[in-house]
């Protein structure tokens, strides 16, 4: 069952030139990790904005043609109705932080889901922890640094556990291996829980992995969409300027100069590795 | 030339951020400062252009001691792109945000205009010119930022997270624009977590892992070196990933660069069949 289907969507800021997405169809079905990429500008942010409704309830402009999200016409729906089936991580934390305490901010969303205290309590500390910022509970979200930052929002969103959780961007201050851990993470959270996760991100060396489903665009519109390994397999992809993993490409540049590697395009070093081990072997 | 010489800096909330940190940054180095969340690589670039003071120790730019001379002084030497483009960005045209610092500056309207036409097209922006730049993208803010430092030309130039938020092209962009710089003798300076981007690049890294330098050297010597990335945090680039998981086959492990490593490998092969 598709939890998020949009058909035709096209959108334009208030006295933008031309649409910032144009002709976008997409359907994401319940459960899936679909990660969202494509050039910088591309239109990745402001598709995201429409999950929950803060296009155009917020930044108004013209939005046409149709989005279903949760089962509600995203276009009729308020973003308050919308939150509360939709957690949306922004690109920059600092937009999304407002509390005066890492924990206040955690619980926010939890308060307007009228849970009992112990649940609300329960929730928090397991956000808390599952993010690495227990420790930082006390302290002012804006005086902790940008990677803290990030956690926080991030803790904010998968306390609410909503059916659908989408992230822009979210680990863009983290180093490596927090980030590593963070996508682990929301891996489980989507796996265990079964919540759909919709990810942006440029680093698909990092995140390749995790996605059953890829989307990729340019220019406002949507190039490729479908299962990873068959998107980044392709050359276009790398052509318009995506940074498919290093391990896909070097297993591109080894089986077209005659290293016959099994066709089932690595999205990791483990899994490019193997295979090569696996070619010198019977080699 | 930079000059650091044991320096400590502690915030007024007492957390010592900087632990008797000493480094020389020679003119016309391209220098990779890496490490995990919070260990002192903002504090301690900070430090260069005369934003933070050292509590203790010196930092000379050029002979010139930091505490000696005042920030805005400092500034038409040493450019800063701050990491969160928000924090910089404040005009209501990308154009003017470019030509506020050139117009401080005292650059002739004539040469204003050159520098600015000349930034943009660099960095891709030559269509927004008009435009606010906070109706611009996270990436493309970003790079707004990036332009309007450019554009004065400071003799070093120091980038903190450059990468974020930006595409493979992008970052191509960049990298070859840093190649470009190094040909001019120009000093670069980046903070980053971006792996990937350090690999392709090759420069000198400066690890640095609870407000001390706990290793500097080649990238390439450093970027594969599993144990000094560990314990800043760092993972190791996915090239390098593959070697050290391919010894079985006696190959080496200091590989960053993918056509290095298809070269090696079809050589290996080839020798097999």
């Amino acid at each position: 069952m598709a939890v998020i289907e949009t058909r035709n969507l096209t959108y334009t800021y208030p006295n933008a030139a031309k649409p910032s997405i144009s002709g976008v169809s997409i359907k994401i079905e319940k459960g899936e990790f679909v990660l969202i990429t494509g050039p910088s500008g591309c239109g990745k942010t402001t598709l995201c904005r429409c999950f929950n409704g803060l296009i155009p309830h917020f930044y108004q402009g013209e939005l046409k043609g149709e989005i279903t999200v949760a089962g509600m016409d995203a276009t009729k729906h308020p973003t308050y109705e919308m939150a509360k089936h939709v957690g949306l991580v922004f690109q920059n934390p600092e937009n999304q932080l407002f509390a005066l305490s890492v924990e206040k901010d955690v619980a926010f969303g939890l308060e307007n889901l009228g849970l009992s205290r112990e649940e609300m309590r329960k929730r928090v500390d397991w956000a808390l922890n599952l993010t690495g910022i227990y420790d930082l509970r006390e302290r002012s979200p804006h005086e902790v640094s940008g990677g803290q930052q990030q956690r926080v929002a991030i803790a904010a969103v998968l306390a609410m556990q909503p059916e659908i959780v989408v992230l822009d961007e979210p680990t863009s201050f983290l180093d490596p291996l927090s980030a590593e851990k963070i996508f682990e993470v929301i891996y489980e959270f989507n796996k265990k829980l079964g919540i759909t996760v919709v990810l942006v991100e440029h680093r698909l060396d990092l995140t390749a992995k995790y996605a059953d489903h890829i989307i990729v665009m340019d220019e406002g519109k949507v190039c490729f969409d479908g299962e990873p390994r068959g998107v980044l397999s392709r050359e276009e992809p790398r052509l318009i300027g995506i940074g498919i993993p290093k391990a896909t490409l070097l297993y591109q540049m080894l089986r077209r100069d005659g290293l016959s590697l099994s066709n089932t395009t690595p999205l990791s070093s483990q899994e490019l590795s193997k295979l090569i081990l696996e070619a010198f072997e019977a080699a | 030339m930079i000059e650091i010489e044991q320096v400590s800096f502690a915030y007024p909330n007492g957390v010592e951020a900087l632990k008797n940190v000493s480094l020389t940054i020679n003119d016309g180095e391209f220098t990779a400062v890496m490490g995990q969340n919070g260990a002192g690589k903002t504090t301690l670039v900070k430090h260069l252009n005369g934003l933070l003071k050292p509590t203790k120790g010196i930092i000379r730019v050029d002979g010139v001691e930091t505490t000696k001379t005042s920030v805005a002084a400092l500034a038409r030497k040493v450019g800063f792109v701050f990491q969160n483009p928000d924090h910089q960005l404040f005009s209501e045209t990308v154009e003017e945000e470019i030509s506020f610092a050139l117009k401080n500056f005292g650059f002739t309207e004539d040469a204003i205009e050159k520098r600015i036409t000349w930034a943009l097209n660099l960095l891709g922006l030559t269509q927004y010119r008009k435009t606010s730049p906070f109706m611009l993208s996270g990436g493309e803010r970003k790079r707004v930022a990036l332009a309007s430092v450019l554009a004065w030309d400071p003799e070093i130039l120091i980038l903190d997270e450059p990468t974020i938020g930006q595409d493979y092209q992008q970052k191509e962009k960049l990298r070859q624009f840093i190649v470009q710089m190094q040909t001019q003798r120009k000093t670069i300076v980046i903070v980053t977590h971006d792996v990937e981007f350090v690999a392709e690049c090759n420069p000198r890294v400066v690890l640095m892992k609870d407000g001390r330098v706990v290793a500097d050297g080649e990238g390439r010597a450093i970027l594969t070196n599993p144990e000094a990335l560990a314990q800043s945090s760092i993972v190791l680039p996915q090239i390098a990933q593959v070697f050290s998981q391919l010894s079985p086959l006696g190959l080496p492990k200091d590989v960053i660069d993918t056509y290095e490593a298809k070269e090696l490998l079809l050589k290996t092969w080839r020798r097999l069949k």
